[in-house]
């Protein structure tokens, strides 16, 4: 029994980590941030040259066959970094098409998608906080979509996007296709882009997808926010812990008063013991199917919303200078807020796992 | 990453499982039953397994896998396998650390057994947090040291045949410097122990009074003045006392109450607030459930500095969540909070059975964050040492 990461693991992390500290220094990460479009063409093509766009897409198509742990590994250095770019999109819509797609399909995509020479998305919201494919209304009919999406990330930008469909079902969508129009959405968390998506009869190619693998797709994505949740949480601790000890007060370093320290042991405590809560539920989405559901749901609804309290805390230590657009603190409050919101918020999740737990 | 324990580990469950189940049949055991039921354990090598035969234990190779299987399946039995934490949790493998020889052959054989229970005399009344400020004292005279003072906390002293406990015998020294380690026997003249009737009605602690009782010269546990040092390594033993499967079942016994209680006319499991509050829980659960697999998984590959930092958060977090299934539990019993725990209920802690059992959780679950290093004392810690904060106002140790 081992519940623990291995080397290639803790290397992979630290491959990502130090690449986020060479490639995205504060000043770049504040500047794209300000920027707004949540893109930077030349951070990407140096991500995917390090393997990020094709972690778990099988070796045969050019990725590098590792599992959803390995991913989720990698979202959480991507939550600690605040990464801007597509990489949640792009890594489900690889999973879904990995999973779900026909041989032809997968040779046709998989190896730009893991190259990062396209980029891939996942078209899933609709309006009325709908997530949940049994909820999905978009028509496929005759190879067109009709309907609307909404919040897909990056929607303007990807190459594919993979368009959950009335019964579960998932077409694939190329860019600028005839009868679809994409709208730019000003999200709060400027280091992921979201658009809205008109479909009016666009051509698309269904994948002939076994039952599930659209749940499978939710499933995986609420495990790589849960990760990312903890990256980020724990991320804003250690920046708020080394604040604490250089900020002074009353003649002496704030992180003195108990008050202060017993605040951040608390948001410590609420983080640290859910690292477990990813770990499982990625291998359980491996391994565990049966149980994999569920442990998707508790881990995004208990990191997420924990991520979030934390991320507040901190913003609370900084003081003023917390609640400011200069601090880079809001990076990673409003990278919370994504986190929590998207593919269903806690309560959503919550009503799922007492569903699933046949309560 | 594997979850499985492999063929020969579920081998190993399997055959522990028999036993349990043999054993099982003839429950409830008598004190004597009871105590061979835990020889024939130690005979298999079931219990005991870092403990060298010389002084009754199974001396079997560490194996932190088979340790974690044992105490799963004996927990799980409900025999009489783990005895009372202070011998067998503290006093013994303080022993095996640093005690004398003699003092190892005389008290751990009879402990591992069941026949010498041990009571803890670290607390006063003027002494909580700030334990090193500890008054009561022992002087030497002739061959003898002799105890004066007060204790309080002292869980199980009607039943202990000894003490282990800190007293000051080093006035002059500063405060951590001046503290010895003593054992004496619980039965003498000068030594009166008066039950403390806790916030819930029920007695399982003392206070123990100091009249110029004597205990050997020799029933010393390193040396003069090292009693802090000794302490810590004993406090170490203390923090490792949780389990893993514990929670899981507090928690299975309020799933329990929520199906058999109802609000509005329908089982109060179909209420949405009690399913979200469930469900919010369960991922507490969950994060002591994995934490504890983490924690399991390094100690038993020999990579513990991995997880450093959430041992240092286990107390607390246990203490947080077991108090947020006896709330719970308590909102659940509804107008029946408003009853007083039953005396059956005190008997049998945490009765998840009848509604006052969980009043009595309710009220019982106080004691969480003030025993054993308080919630707070944990953030100082989890600040100081997981977080580098700097130290608070306190003297140094």
């Amino acid at each position: 029994m081992h519940f623990g990461l291995t080397e290639e693991q803790e290397l992979l992390q630290q491959t990502i980590r130090e690449f986020a500290a060479s490639e995205l220094p504060a000043p770049k990460l504040r500047a794209l941030f300000d920027e707004g479009s949540g893109h930077d063409p030349g951070l990407w093509a140096k991500s995917a040259e390090i393997g990020l766009a094709g972690l778990t897409v099988p070796e045969s198509y050019g990725g590098a066959g590792l599992e959803l742990l390995d991913l989720a590994l990698a979202f959480e250095v991507l939550g600690e970094s605040a990464l801007p770019g597509p990489y949640l999109g792009h890594a489900l819509a690889a999973l879904a098409i990995a999973e779900g797609g026909s041989e032809d399909q997968k040779q046709r995509w998989l190896p730009r998608l893991a190259s990062g020479e396209a980029i891939g998305t996942v078209a899933l919201a609709e309006r009325n906080n709908v997530w949940e494919c049994a909820d999905w209304r978009v028509e496929f009919r005759d190879g067109a979509l009709a309907g609307e999406k909404e919040f897909v990330p990056y929607a303007q930008l990807a190459d594919l996007t993979l368009v959950g469909t009335v019964g579960g079902g998932l077409a694939v969508l190329e860019r600028d296709a005839e009868g679809s129009r994409v709208d730019a959405v000003d999200g709060v968390d400027r280091t992921r882009a979201l658009g809205r998506l008109e479909l009016t009869g666009a051509r698309a190619e269904a994948l002939p997808a076994p039952p599930g693998t659209a749940e499978r797709v939710l499933d995986a994505g609420r495990v790589l926010l849960a990760a990312d949740s903890f990256g980020g949480a724990w991320k804003l601790i250690e920046t708020t812990a080394e604040y604490t000890r250089t900020r002074e007060q009353f003649g002496t370093p704030i992180a003195q008063f108990q008050s202060v320290k017993h605040m951040l042991a608390d948001a410590a405590t609420e983080i640290e013991p859910a690292r477990g809560l990813f770990w499982y539920a990625a291998y359980a989405w491996e391994r565990l199917p049966e149980e994999s559901p569920r442990a998707a749901a508790t881990a995004k609804a208990h990191l997420t919303d924990r991520a979030a309290d934390v991320s507040r805390t901190c913003v609370e230590l900084h003081g003023g200078i917390g609640f400011t657009w200069e601090c880079d603190v809001q990076f990673w409050v409003k990278r919370a807020m994504f986190n929590r919101t998207f593919l269903g918020a806690p309560s959503a999740q919550l009503e799922r796992v007492a569903d699933l737990g046949g309560w | 990453m594997d979850l499985s324990f492999g063929p020969e580990y579920e081998a190993y469950r399997a055959e522990v499982r028999e036993f349990t189940a043999e054993w099982s049949a003839h429950a409830p055991l008598s004190h004597e039953r009871a105590a061979e039921f835990r020889d024939r354990a130690t005979e298999r090598g079931y219990l005991y397994r870092g403990i060298p035969k010389r002084y009754g234990g199974s001396e079997r190779e560490f194996d932190a896998f088979r340790e974690a299987i044992v105490a799963e399946e004996f927990d799980a039995s409900g025999l009489p396998w783990r005895l009372g934490a202070q011998g067998v949790g503290m006093i013994v493998p303080t022993l095996l650390e640093i005690g004398e020889e003699w003092q190892r052959e005389k008290f751990i054989p009879g402990t591992l057994r069941g026949d010498y229970v041990w009571c803890q005399g670290y607390s006063e009344p003027g002494a909580g947090s700030d334990l090193a400020s500890l008054r009561s004292s022992a002087r030497l005279e002739g061959d003898e040291w002799v105890i004066n003072g007060h204790k309080i906390w002292t869980s199980d002293a009607q039943d202990s045949n000894y003490m282990f406990g800190m007293f000051r015998t080093e006035p002059d020294a500063p405060k951590h410097a001046g503290i010895s380690y003593l054992l004496l026997e619980v039965d003498q003249p000068g030594l009166e122990i008066r039950p403390l009737r806790q916030i819930d009605g029920a007695v399982h602690f003392n206070e123990v009074f100091f009249d110029d009782v004597r205990t050997p010269a020799d029933w010393i546990v390193g040396k003069r003045g090292q009693g802090w040092q000794v302490a810590r390594v004993n406090l170490k033993y203390e923090r490792n006392l949780g389990g893993g499967s514990m929670m899981r079942r507090h928690f299975n016994g309020l799933l329990e109450l929520a199906r058999r209680s109802e609000i509005d006319g329908r089982p109060a499991i179909q209420d949405p607030v009690t399913r979200r509050r469930l469900a919010e829980l369960e991922g507490y659960v969950r994060c002591v459930e994995t934490t504890y697999m983490r924690q399991l998984s390094a100690t038993a590959n020999g990579e513990e500095q991995k997880v450093s930092l959430p041992i240092l958060m286990n107390k607390l977090y246990g203490t947080d969540t077991r108090e947020k299934i006896a709330r719970l539990g308590y909102d659940l019993v509804g107008s029946d909070g408003l009853r007083a725990p039953a005396e059956e209920d005190l008997k049998i802690q945490s009765n998840t059975e009848t509604v006052t059992g969980w009043v009595d959780q309710y009220l019982f679950s106080l004691a969480g964050p003030i025993a054993a290093g308080s919630s707070n004392i944990q953030r100082n810690i989890i600040g100081e040492r997981g977080l580098g904060l700097p130290r608070d106002l306190r003297s140094p140790s």
